[in-house]
């Protein structure tokens, strides 16, 4: 070979790889053609793409009627444009307003918008670290869900609307965000309980978690419902919406107790004992050395916990609340729209999955930002 | 170094900083210390080595309340170790202590390891606490590493950062557990400098060490012990070269041995 030099023993310099290793090529080679196997799976992943995509976007996109009056009319414009018929989405168009806002009162739905915009300028400071501001944006998260809970509830100057008017996407968040925002300082409190020296705290604890994972959240969602009333004093109302709240709440906390445990677990026992020997307090030692470094350890299994909080919502439905997935079974009923059901379940899982998701990157990145090592 | 162990004297001072009376421990049912009787005076070099088992590390972290003893008395600068918390914590502070491995925080960049306990601790205002861990970091000969995280550097590196991080408390009283076991041949002796460089300053220094060297030129009292009981204590120059108990001159003769 025309490359071979010899040196000196000792002075072999750094060469550069061939270009087989490097760039597009070298990419294509290792991840796409390294063996038969892959080559195969290869080959039959671009023919699996090529059957299903053309069709899949003929049916939304090209096929799709966008604008129309009910099914049949769906139909007709299909045929006057000469082609098949795809998806029918002005159905989605015409029940917008419902899936998003549920039966909140139409003069009042500014405040729903409002209380969203509110939702993400709170979540962004918390979510993020380098935004300007930084400081005064975590105060307005503090007292952001009171505002917006004052917001969609109404009282005290705003028109009081029941919770029962609360539906589609906008129960889907309140619920979601509640449980998520809840559960998490919960589930902290309970992990660190079952570690707990003390007996009575830590079988407290231990009971706790152990009575909520034992039982299905639709359970727990009945008793919510129903059983409470027989416990309460007699004539005491408690609001279904704040029941369903405190026990999807409660049931993801004693789901993220577990994962938090894990974390705990994780860190070698030297931590503890390096904190406890520089004097730290018991919480200093939590809040700055051990809770920082098992949360970041249990973001995976947190994250999973909260897709998971945020999915059950829709369970919801079962005791007469009505999520997205409700209000489009509800909406299958009129007979101007019937048999689309395909585009109402397409259209719910696109906004479920967009904000999964979302929850699955933004753990991702927070993961690649807190590793500290090389 | 001198060749000569230049403290053949047991008492470098008078001032009595700790001091172990009929002390005994038990993990469940197992004795691990018996009747340990120990006093160190201020500026103490003692090294405490001993087959693996013979409860060295678990003596010093009695000392710091790592490890609870279940009899006799425990008397650090005057206040002695019980349920105390608050006689846990004042001991805490003027004691500190650096593991064989590391425990550094490694969520915390090397300057914020060090100037974490002072600010929490000893409520110093953070820029001082940072002046202070720099200082310390300068005097490891790491100060360059300062805004790295622990696990971008070496393991001789890291153990230096905890020592810095100990003497950022500034401890009356450094307990070492094993400093270099866990490192690399060519980083014990960048750690073991530090700490000579400790010694010499006049830290009172209570450390577990299989470096026999470090014990002969640094120490000025050698404590062997075995099977939870301190089998033998002598000035090096006496315990090395003229061992009393059997037990002792079988210890020597393995690890002098290779």
């Amino acid at each position: 070979m025309s490359t071979e030099q010899s040196y000196e023993i000792g002075e072999y310099p750094d060469l550069a790889p061939p270009v087989t290793e490097v760039g597009i090529i070298g990419w294509i080679r290792h991840n796409l053609f390294s063996s038969t196997t892959n080559i195969v799976i290869t080959v039959l992943t671009i023919y699996f793409l090529y059957v299903i995509i053309p069709p899949m976007l003929n049916w939304i996109f090209l096929d799709a009627v966008f604008v129309a009056e009910s099914r049949d009319d769906c139909r007709a414009i299909a045929q006057a444009a000469g082609q098949e018929l795809g998806a029918c989405w002005a159905f989605i168009g015409k029940r917008f307003e419902i899936f998003v806002y549920g039966f909140y009162p139409v003069e009042e739905r500014w405040r729903v918008d409002l209380s969203f915009i509110m939702m993400l300028a709170a979540l962004v400071p918390v979510l993020f670290d380098h935004v300007p501001y930084r400081k005064q944006g975590l105060w307005f998260s503090l007292i952001a869900p009171v505002i917006i809970g004052w917001l969609l509830i109404g009282g005290m100057g705003l028109t009081p609307v029941p919770t029962d008017k609360f539906g589609g996407f906008m129960l889907t968040l309140t619920i979601g965000v509640t449980g998520i925002v809840g559960s998490l300082p919960i589930g902290i409190a309970l992990a660190l309980g079952r570690q707990s020296h003390m007996p009575a705290l830590r079988m407290v604890c231990v009971a706790f978690i152990e009575f909520i994972r034992g039982v299905p959240l639709i359970t727990l969602l009945f008793v919510a419902s129903t059983m409470l009333n027989y416990f309460l004093p007699p004539g005491t109302t408690f609001d279904l919406l704040l029941r369903v709240l405190i026990m999807v709440t409660l049931f993801s906390s004693a789901y993220i107790a577990e994962v938090i445990r894990g974390g705990l677990q994780a860190l070698p026992k030297g931590q503890i004992e390096a904190a406890d020997s520089m004097g730290l307090k018991y919480w200093q030692s939590m809040r700055l050395i051990i809770l920082p470094q098992a949360l970041k350890i249990s973001i995976p299994g947190i994250v999973n916990t909260f897709i998971g909080l945020y999915k059950d919502t829709t369970l919801v439905i079962i005791i007469g609340l009505f999520d997205p997935l409700g209000m489009g079974r509800a909406s299958l009923a009129d007979t101007k729209w019937q048999g689309l059901s395909t585009e109402i379940y397409v259209f719910v899982a696109i906004f479920f999955f967009v904000s999964c998701f979302s929850m699955a990157r933004y753990s991702l990145y927070l993961e690649k930002k807190l590793h500290t090592g090389h | 170094m001198s060749s000569q162990p230049e403290a053949a004297d047991l008492h470098v001072s008078d001032e009595l900083v700790i001091n172990i009376k009929d002390m005994h421990k038990w993990y469940g049912s197992f004795h691990v210390l018996k009747n340990v009787n120990l006093e160190v005076y201020r500026g103490e070099r003692i090294v405490i080595c001993g087959p693996s088992g013979s409860g060295k590390s678990t003596l010093i972290r009695c000392i710091n309340r790592l490890e609870e003893h279940q009899q006799g008395q425990i008397i650090v600068d005057n206040v002695e170790l019980t349920n105390d918390l608050k006689n846990i914590d004042a001991i805490r502070r003027e004691v500190g202590m650096v593991f064989q491995h590391f425990n550094l925080f490694p969520h915390l960049t090397v300057l914020e390891n060090c100037a974490l306990a002072p600010i929490w601790v000893k409520q110093v205002p953070r820029k001082e606490a940072e002046a202070t861990a720099m200082k310390y970091l300068t005097r490891v000969k790491i100060p360059e590493q300062a805004e790295k995280f622990p696990g971008q550097l070496s393991g001789g590196q890291q153990q230096r950062v905890a020592i810095a991080r100990s003497l950022c408390m500034n401890p009356r009283i450094m307990l070492f557990d094993e400093p270099t076991s866990a490192l690399d041949p060519e980083m014990i002796k960048e750690v073991l400098d530090v700490m000579i460089e400790l010694a010499k300053e006049g830290m009172t220094m209570l450390c577990v060490t299989h470096e026999m060297g470090f014990a002969k030129t640094v120490a000025n009292r050698v404590i062997f012990m075995d099977g939870g009981e301190i089998i033998e204590e002598n000035n090096p120059h006496e315990f090395f070269d003229n061992p009393q108990h059997e037990r002792t001159k079988l210890f020597l003769s393995q690890i002098l041995a290779h």
